[in-house]
């Protein structure tokens, strides 16, 4: 990414992630009365940016395992580890928004939610994993095939907690939430934007700041 | 019996035998679950309902799986045969099957003890609960045996390996609950045969990224 783009994409997070915020808060159309519905223009967008930043992640990983270019695990690394803070993030907001919809902090019946758990679950172990096994081609790969389990488990997760859906956890709060309409679905798309934006720039400042950490190592062994 | 298919039978018929010879794995395997199945009567209160009971079965299952993962690769990586395989002339997709049948032959016998024991001790069995078993078990050593090589490469070892492992079989767990508990079991069995075929060729496939330096 040239500095030119870089620095547009930080402009758009600073400028359209509040825009969609405060639209969000002040302009909702009286008629859609519910309060609480106004988090939905940030932990729709936080959760969409996750899914975004595990898919760009598992994407690196095939390209290192394709094209065995090594500068692909840091940029894997790097996507995931967004993906993770902005999973939490989506746990977290979206548990204000069941504890304001619903009057509970945590429902096994709010799927997205469960999903997030088990993908948090699952992404946190990957530190574990790369953490506990030596810099090398191989801690590369094995962290490179982890990455492409955790875009496979997205949809099996979503299959599985679909169908298991009234059975195992009875399905107290339905999502009614207002129809989509033209204003809804433009700040949504403004926050959305915001969100992405946001989510390249710390994907940029991150990669940096590893890139010189990992060089620095190299400097290091090589004076040693 | 072409190349692979016989490359594949002679590791699984290795670890098989090694089994057989040494019998390290499969006894613990077996004590643990009835173990296991002791421990539940007394974690349930009494008058806990069937459905609980059958919900405990398969976190037995998955932990007694878990046990004999941990194994997995022990031998291979306590002698350094690993690197031997690794750079025997075949495909080393057929590592990963060869494994895979010998970790499903010592489930499919742990579970030949548990679930007769799980019928003596709780309930009988339905077919469903049965079949859902089998198809668990395909799909537990299919991404075990992977991880469990990924797990072998790095420092924690037998530390890790749960931690990938107990996210990823969670939608096995609830295929599994589901088969076994639902009025309609088939939607979950589908769904059972639906994770193994996805999982088993992504496991297959990229086997060979995990194993070699």
């Amino acid at each position: 990414m040239s500095t030119s783009l870089r620095n547009n994409a930080v402009l758009a997070g600073v400028l359209l992630l509040p825009l969609g915020v405060l639209l969000g808060a002040f302009w909702i159309p009286e008629a859609k009365g519910d309060p609480a519905f106004r988090i939905f223009y940030l932990h729709v967008p936080i959760a969409l940016t996750a899914y975004g930043c595990f898919g760009v992640g598992a994407w690196k990983a095939l390209r290192l395992l394709w094209k065995g270019e090594r500068r692909y695990d840091l940029e894997s690394y790097t996507a995931i580890h967004m993906g993770v803070i902005f999973g939490l993030l989506t746990l977290v907001t979206g548990s204000i928004w069941a504890k304001y919809a619903w009057g509970t902090w945590w429902s096994w019946g709010e799927r997205q939610l469960v999903l997030f758990l088990i993908l948090f679950l699952f992404y946190s172990s990957y530190f574990m994993l790369r953490y506990s096994t030596d810099p090398g081609p191989r801690r590369e790969r094995n962290s490179a095939v982890y990455a492409l389990f955790g875009v496979t488990l997205i949809p099996v997760s979503f299959l599985a907690i679909r169908i298991a859906g009234t059975i195992l956890h009875p399905t107290v709060f339905t999502h009614e939430g207002p129809q989509m309409t033209w204003e809804i679905f433009t700040i949504f798309l403004i926050s959305f934007a915001g969100m992405l934006a946001l989510a390249a720039t710390l994907y940029r400042v991150e990669l940096a700041g590893k890139r010189i950490d990992a060089s620095l190592r190299e400097l290091r062994e090589l004076l040693a | 019996m072409s190349g692979y298919a016989a490359d594949v039978a002679a590791l699984a018929r290795k670890d098989l035998l090694l089994e057989l010879r040494s019998r390290d794995t499969l006894p613990a395997m077996l004590l643990f679950v009835v173990s296991a199945l002791t421990v539940f009567h007394f974690a349930l209160p009494s008058g806990s309902s069937a459905r609980a009971e059958t919900g405990l079965l398969w976190i037995a299952i998955i932990f007694t799986a878990l046990l004999g993962l941990a194994r997995a690769f022990a031998a291979e990586r306590e002698e350094g045969a690993l690197d031997g395989l690794v750079l025997a002339p075949c495909d080393r997709s057929a590592i990963w099957l060869g494994k895979t049948i010998g970790v499903t032959a010592f489930l499919v016998l742990a579970e030949a003890v548990a679930l007769p024991a799980f019928a003596l001790f709780f309930h009988p069995l339905s077919w469903e609960l049965v079949a859902a078993v089998a198809l668990a078990d395909l799909g537990i050593a299919a991404i075990g045996t992977l991880l469990a090589a990924m797990a072998a490469a790095s420092r924690a070892r037998e530390l890790i390996l749960p931690l990938m492992f107990l996210p990823l079989v969670i939608p096995v767990v609830i295929g599994g609950v589901g088969a076994s508990v639902s009025a309609n079991p088939g939607s979950f069995l589908g769904f059972l045969g639906l994770y193994d075929a996805v999982f088993a060729i992504l496991c297959w496939a990229s086997f060979e990224y995990v194993v070699t330096e």
